[in-house]
């Protein structure tokens, strides 16, 4: 009986005529193909056969990016620089000549695909370089894998986690400034400015405590007082039980949030208060991709905020920083020229558009072909004493120190006016400068 | 700030969250007792519930009451049909078992998650509230419409109290919870008992997301917390009892308002956590749970 049955089945699998067998075959293929298009764009048969025996075989860029997760809105603006800035390198002749291409992979803003990421990247997709990543804990669970790989990692990051020496000699931030470097900054203009006794709200994790040991240090530094410091689960949704610890003679309240719960916290934090409010500084991390006239932002009103290169065109009108807009897509009150209502995360993407332009420089430099240059490569970054302003650098000079393997630069103090940011200040670069802790340059490579 | 105003703060707090949270956790619950399966995309019906909230008030930028209105009356509905189509197209397909259906609603709820990312996208988007005062008190001010957000969910539940004890659909759904092969004997409709409390646990879900959206922002990563909160009011107050899931839900949300407020939120998540094992243990069944077959 049983294997009646058995047989009884076979045959029946068997049955499938042949032209419906492959009819399924061809849509697997289809959907197989498909998947690996929107993955890799380009089947690498392709462009293996095109490019094999050319000097022109171009410089693959793996682009870790946060398409989905927590990140997803500063990914889709990230993409959209790196997507602008590698035309306009490709239009100007490539990079030493070759072709650059970007291979794109979501890390779901996860530290655990991040390393896995790097690892496609480097093995599977066969990149030069891997760059672009953005959340401090992807960059630190991703950066131990390349420093295994021997692969040049080159993070959007802010986070200190570079300068501080935490990470390995593959990793380095030429472009972009650290929360370190832009804490200090602001300390001297908001004690001269705003007043002495310091209250502070950070997330309950790395990014927020590096903002409370390097503020409160500097504060103390320059003989003010923090009055009380308020840790908030990155989870939290509701902000107004932690209002209260709010000491009464507080004359500055810092603030830095993350994640899509700043609006509740601004319109918490109004209801709170009223009227009667101390002076506010914060930062725009939070406030990346939301528009200052959101209806119930208005408690913002007169505040400022840390932005890391103006959101508004008319914050920092020169001729580069235009071109750097006109090219990444960006109107006048740095929302997308498609949609007004899409807006930039402008504070953090230029750094997507320096860092490609740095890639160009030091391969140039330093004459790389393929990864046996990689230790030339790394050894030319660490030489290079920083960048001009110009089209490759439209947010401002920057100062190189290879030590730390991290960029310094201006910073910008923003005054909330009219629904609207205003800059009110721009820092030097020596206002960011740090005592270093670290030097990756003693590391073998 | 002195003891009492804080004390009272806290409170005002827990008793916000311990309503919404009562409102969520009962679609769960429902869902759980009757069908005996584990809706893990439940946290999503709540945050198309927001999110479609949004939409309708796009839709009306003139006035936000009317833009609210069409969205309590909208989201529901839309959320009730995409249940609807759940229950028919997969979990009817693997026969309503307790494995299946965590796989599949896991699968589902990735789904939800990604064609909102895709179509909605990743920013957090704010929907202005139909009525928006500020109570201040001598000590501190305080959301008009969290308490408008109170008063709204106790109606819901207030609703659904009666609909549970009072009517043939109720009777039902008490019937094939005690006992499935029982009440179909009996003549219950079992199969469309299970799709309509399928139904109706993802527009209570829906319903909260569309009071919390003015208090949080829209935005598609929401569900997770309710969800979590969710399971512990459900696994506390127990499987599919209305008054399990309120008093869990005052317990968890007052005692998280207390302890947020004069330790730390940490805490107050560490020791929910600790109620559950403790209930778990002592009481698997939980608080209001019935020992049933």
């Amino acid at each position: 009986m049983k294997d009646q049955s058995d047989k009884k089945r076979f045959p029946s699998s068997d049955g499938i005529d042949v032209s419906k067998r492959s009819t399924i075959k061809a849509a697997a293929a289809v959907t197989g193909g498909l998947i690996a298009a929107s993955t890799t764009k380009i089947p690498e048969f392709l462009y293996r056969s095109a490019y094999a025996a050319g000097s022109d075989k171009p410089i693959r860029v793996g682009f870790q990016v946060h398409r989905t997760g927590i990140g997803a809105l500063y990914g889709r603006w990230y993409e959209q620089t790196t997507t602008a800035v590698t035309k306009l390198i490709n239009e100007m002749g490539g990079i030493a000549g070759r072709p650059v291409e970007i291979i794109a992979e979501d890390d779901g803003t996860d530290p655990k695909r991040g390393a896995e990421v790097v690892e496609k990247l480097a093995a599977q997709h066969k990149v030069d370089f891997v760059y672009g990543t953005l959340f401090s804990h992807v960059v630190i669970g991703s950066a131990p894998r390349a420093g295994e790989l021997k692969i040049p990692y080159f993070v959007v990051s802010e986070g200190y986690h570079v300068a501080s020496g935490k990470l390995n000699r593959y990793v380095a931030q030429p472009g972009i400034t650290d929360v370190r470097a832009q804490v200090t900054a602001m300390s001297s203009w908001v004690m001269d400015n705003l007043g002495k006794r310091v209250t502070m709200i950070f997330p309950d994790y790395a990014f927020g405590y590096d903002h409370r040991d390097f503020f409160s240090a500097e504060v103390e530094k320059r003989g003010g007082s923090i009055a009380e410091l308020l840790a908030i689960p990155p989870t939290e949704s509701s902000y107004t039980k932690y209002f209260p610890r709010i000491p009464a003679d507080t004359e500055v309240l810092y603030h830095v949030m993350v994640g899509p719960g700043v609006l509740t916290f601004v319109k918490e934090m109004g209801e709170h208060f009223g009227s009667n409010r101390p002076e506010i500084f914060g930062f725009i991390d939070s406030l990346e991709g939301v528009d200052i006239a959101t209806p119930g932002l208005e408690f913002l009103e007169g505040t400022y905020l840390w932005e890391g290169m103006p959101r508004y065109a008319d914050g920092y009108p020169t001729e580069h920083a235009a071109a750097y807009r006109k090219a990444v897509g960006l109107d006048e009150n740095g929302a997308s020229v498609d949609d007004p209502k899409s807006v930039s995360a402008n504070s953090h993407m230029f750094g997507c558009w320096e860092t490609m332009f740095i890639i160009k420089e030091v391969v140039e430099k330093s004459g790389y072909k393929d990864p046996k240059d990689y230790p030339a490569l790394i050894e030319t970054l660490e030489g290079i004493p920083g960048f001009a302003e110009g089209l490759e650098h439209p947010q401002g000079e920057k100062k190189f120190v290879g030590q730390l393997h991290q960029s310094f630069g201006q910073q910008f103090i923003s005054k909330v006016s009219n629904g609207k940011l205003d800059v009110v200040h721009r820092t030097t670069i020596a206002d960011g400068m740090y005592e270093p802790e670290a030097d990756y340059t003693t590391q073998p490579l | 700030m002195d003891l009492g105003p804080f004390l009272f703060l806290a409170f005002l707090e827990g008793t916000v969250t311990a309503f919404v949270l009562a409102l969520t956790a009962l679609g769960l619950s429902l869902v759980f007792g009757v069908m005996r399966i584990v809706n893990v995309a439940h946290g999503e019906f709540f945050m198309l519930g927001a999110v479609l909230a949004w939409v309708c008030s796009s839709l009306i930028e003139s006035s936000a009451l009317a833009g609210f209105a069409l969205a309590l009356f909208v989201a529901p509905i839309v959320v009730g049909a995409i249940a609807l189509a759940t229950d028919w197209g997969i979990l009817k397909r693997v026969k309503y078992n307790p494995e299946s259906t965590i796989v599949a609603t896991i699968g589902l709820l990735y789904i939800i998650q990604q064609l909102v990312l895709s179509f909605y996208g990743p920013e957090a988007r704010p929907v202005a509230a139909p009525i928006y005062f500020r109570v201040s008190f001598p000590w501190f001010g305080y959301s008009g419409y969290k308490l408008v957000v109170a008063v709204l969910s106790a109606a819901v539940l207030l609703a659904s109290w009666y609909g549970i004890s009072r009517t043939r659909l109720g009777l039902y759904m008490r019937a094939t919870q005690q006992d499935m092969e029982m009440a179909q004997a009996f003549g219950v409709p079992v199969r469309r008992v299970y799709a309509t409390v399928f139904v109706l646990g993802a527009m209570l879900a829906a319903m909260a997301g569309v009071l919390i959206v003015p208090v949080q922002q829209a935005h598609y990563l929401m569900g997770l917390d309710p969800l979590l909160l969710s399971f512990i009011v459900v696994i506390i107050g127990g499987l599919g009892s209305l008054k399990g899931t309120v008093v869990a839900a005052f317990v968890i949300g007052i005692s998280d308002g207390m302890i947020s407020v004069f330790f730390s939120p940490t805490l107050a998540k560490i020791l929910a956590t600790l109620l559950v094992a403790a209930v778990l243990v002592i009481r698997p069944t939980g608080l209001f749970g019935e020992d049933t077959a």
